[in-house]
């Protein structure tokens, strides 16, 4: 058949099948197991590092959010969340609807003193280890309604706040690297408790 | 579009019904007597050619000398509006007629407006603070609220 010309139906299926058949002929044998080149002796292998080094990749590789999204900042965190910054690539794209199954607290938004009661009580809940990222300017100091009557002039009047992302709202790479920071903290903690 | 109505006009007319009750009015909005509030609330409301049916917002505003409190209605029936005012005076105890009786709508806004201006209403079923917590000292859309 040349370009340009207008086949029909039958010469279609034709075509197809030709190529079908192709196909078949090229694929007698299977393709290699990628992981063929791990030999016996190598499968038996065991990797040695230290019992922290192990627990805090693992504490870091999949740290779960627990919902504290009291304002705007949230938008920000959902885009943080969402396909272009791709929370999955850390391993924290499930969001905790209950604290009891999350290790991070990401406090995004400004805060009242009416709502703190139950933030506190959220991180009360969330079993250790725990952490807390203060996203945006309201989550650090309150921000520009820090002289209000009913505002929390930073989430650490009440919770122990780990890293500090400021912005408002920060952009989803401060937050990014936020996290990054907090997991590089992490990666530094010990599990052995300390000589008294 | 709804149509405001001239405050000028139904000045007159609620005139006629109740004598010296309206202390000014514009084209924009009907300033009343605080004793003739419900009075005057219930007569827009059911009076044929009216028909307030609707409370559109209720807000207040404080002019050191006095609390304005501002209710704007609509009637969805005829569809138009209307801007009422009233007055309050003190700053200890101001207190206006509720108009919940009325309009159920008004229960929220005026809980509200008792949070933060500190206007009573009398005659609210549930008058206690909605925004803030009880125990809060003070009313903080006050302009002398610091």
């Amino acid at each position: 058949m040349e370009v340009g010309e207008v086949y029909s139906s039958r010469q279609l299926d034709e075509t197809e099948g030709e190529a079908i058949n192709e196909l078949i002929a090229r694929s007698q044998q299977t393709i290699p197991d990628p992981d063929q080149w791990l030999d016996e002796e190598l499968k038996r292998n065991i990797l040695l590092t230290s019992v922290d080094a192990m627990i805090d990749w693992a504490r870091r590789s999949s740290m779960w959010p627990v919902v504290c999204f009291p304002a705007c900042c949230a938008f920000e965190f959902i885009t943080t969340e969402a396909s272009r910054f791709d929370l999955s690539r850390f391993g924290m794209e499930i969001i905790r609807g209950s604290p009891r199954q999350a290790d991070l607290m990401i406090t995004a938004g400004t805060l009242t003193w009416k709502m703190a009661p139950q933030v506190k009580r959220i991180y009360d809940q969330m079993a250790e280890p725990k952490w807390v990222i203060a996203m945006g300017a309201c989550a650090i100091s309150g921000g520009i309604f820090r002289s209000s009557y009913s505002v929390v002039p930073g989430y650490n009047r009440i919770i122990p706040v780990d890293v500090y992302v400021p912005g408002c709202p920060p952009r989803p790479e401060a937050l990014v690297h936020g996290i990054r920071m907090l997991h590089h903290k992490i990666s530094k903690m010990s599990i052995a408790r300390e000589a008294k | 579009m709804t149509v405001a109505l001239s405050g000028e006009k139904i000045a007159s007319q609620i005139e006629k019904k109740f004598p010296e009750s309206v202390i000014e009015s514009t084209a924009d909005s009907l300033l009343v007597k605080g004793d003739w509030l419900l009075e005057i609330a219930g007569y827009l409301k059911t009076t044929a050619g009216l028909d307030f049916d609707y409370l559109t917002a209720i807000t207040a505003v404080d002019y050191y000398d006095y609390f304005e409190v501002v209710y704007q209605l609509t009637s969805l029936k005829h569809n138009h509006s209307l801007v009422l005012k009233t007055r309050c005076y003190g700053r200890d105890n101001p207190a206006l007629p509720s108009v919940v009786n009325l309009w159920r709508g008004a229960d929220f806004q005026e809980r509200e407006i008792y949070d933060l201006m500190g206007i009573g209403f009398e005659g609210h079923p549930d008058l206690r603070r909605i925004v803030l917590w009880e125990g809060f000292d003070g009313h903080p859309l006050r302009k002398d609220f610091l």
